[in-house]
């Protein structure tokens, strides 16, 4: 189980670096759903199995799906593509890496200065529990994630219509 | 079955810088938008970290509103990129920098 979260983990940030870094943007999203899968079998093997069925069903399938259909849609032509290509040519990502070099050398003190007595108990969290603890004591969070959603499609209703 | 909780944790950092770096980096919005969709996955990561660390079921919950979340961003961005492209027929984000109509 070790030598899949280690393998997963590697795979899901080779497949991450290469989405960001592609200038077809139906190769970058698809290697981004690859990615999403690897990040399901990582939280499998975190003791997830209910939040990695979610990240395969609701994200890599319905959210990346349409994403990867309205890119489709937007037709890009050979003439994007090269612009596409000029824009990420290699003086560009100097400044960015430098800044987020700085921030990861940050935000990773306080995790290496963590002394190895940390081992946690393992535990399995099943979906059951998600439930319950979802539809009893978090139920007003629940309303509120129906009310964005709801505010998203009247959005979309309305930013989509045709003028 | 014993991976210390601080490695879940790294990678989900890592995870967020690479989304970062792509926000920071790209000028198409596809791949803005994409960015961002990185980087809230790395926040559900570190949520599931968090979950396991203490066998609480919160963290899955958590996970379920950052869907929630991406995917009501993600609805309206792609309605708005879909605009930009009809309306300057580029998908360069510096290229919508007037506040205005332009008629």
């Amino acid at each position: 189980m070790n030598a899949v979260f280690y393998a997963a983990a590697a795979l899901a940030l080779l497949t991450t670096a290469l989405a960001i870094t592609r200038s077809n943007p139906v190769h970058a999203l698809l290697y981004f759903v690859l990615s999403l899968l690897f990040m399901a079998v990582i939280f499998f093997t975190l003791g997830a199995p209910f939040g990695a069925a979610l990240e395969v069903i609701v994200y890599a399938g319905a959210i990346m799906v349409l994403f990867l259909f309205v890119t489709m849609m937007l037709a890009l032509d050979k003439l994007s593509l090269r612009r596409e290509r000029d824009w990420i040519a290699k003086p560009i990502w100097m400044v960015p890496i430098i800044l987020v070099v700085l921030l990861a050398a940050e935000l990773a003190r306080p995790l290496l200065s963590l002394h190895a007595g940390l081992q946690a108990a393992f535990h399995i969290v099943t979906p059951q529990a998600v439930g319950i603890k979802l539809f009893t004591g978090d139920l007003a969070a629940v309303e509120l994630a129906s009310m964005l959603l709801l505010a998203g499609l009247v959005a979309a209703f309305h930013l989509g219509r045709r003028q | 079955m014993s991976i210390a909780w601080p490695v879940p944790a790294a990678l989900a950092l890592g995870l967020f810088l690479l989304g970062l770096l792509g926000l920071l980096t790209r000028r198409n919005l596809v791949f803005v938008l994409m960015s961002i969709e990185i980087m809230l996955n790395a926040a559900g990561l570190l949520f599931i970290t968090a979950g396991m660390r203490w066998g609480n079921p919160d963290g899955q919950i958590m996970l379920i509103f950052v869907f929630n979340l991406a995917g009501a961003e993600l609805a309206l961005g792609l309605v708005l990129l879909l605009r930009l492209r009809n309306r300057l027929t580029t998908l360069d984000g510096d290229a919508a920098d007037l506040l205005r109509d332009t008629a």
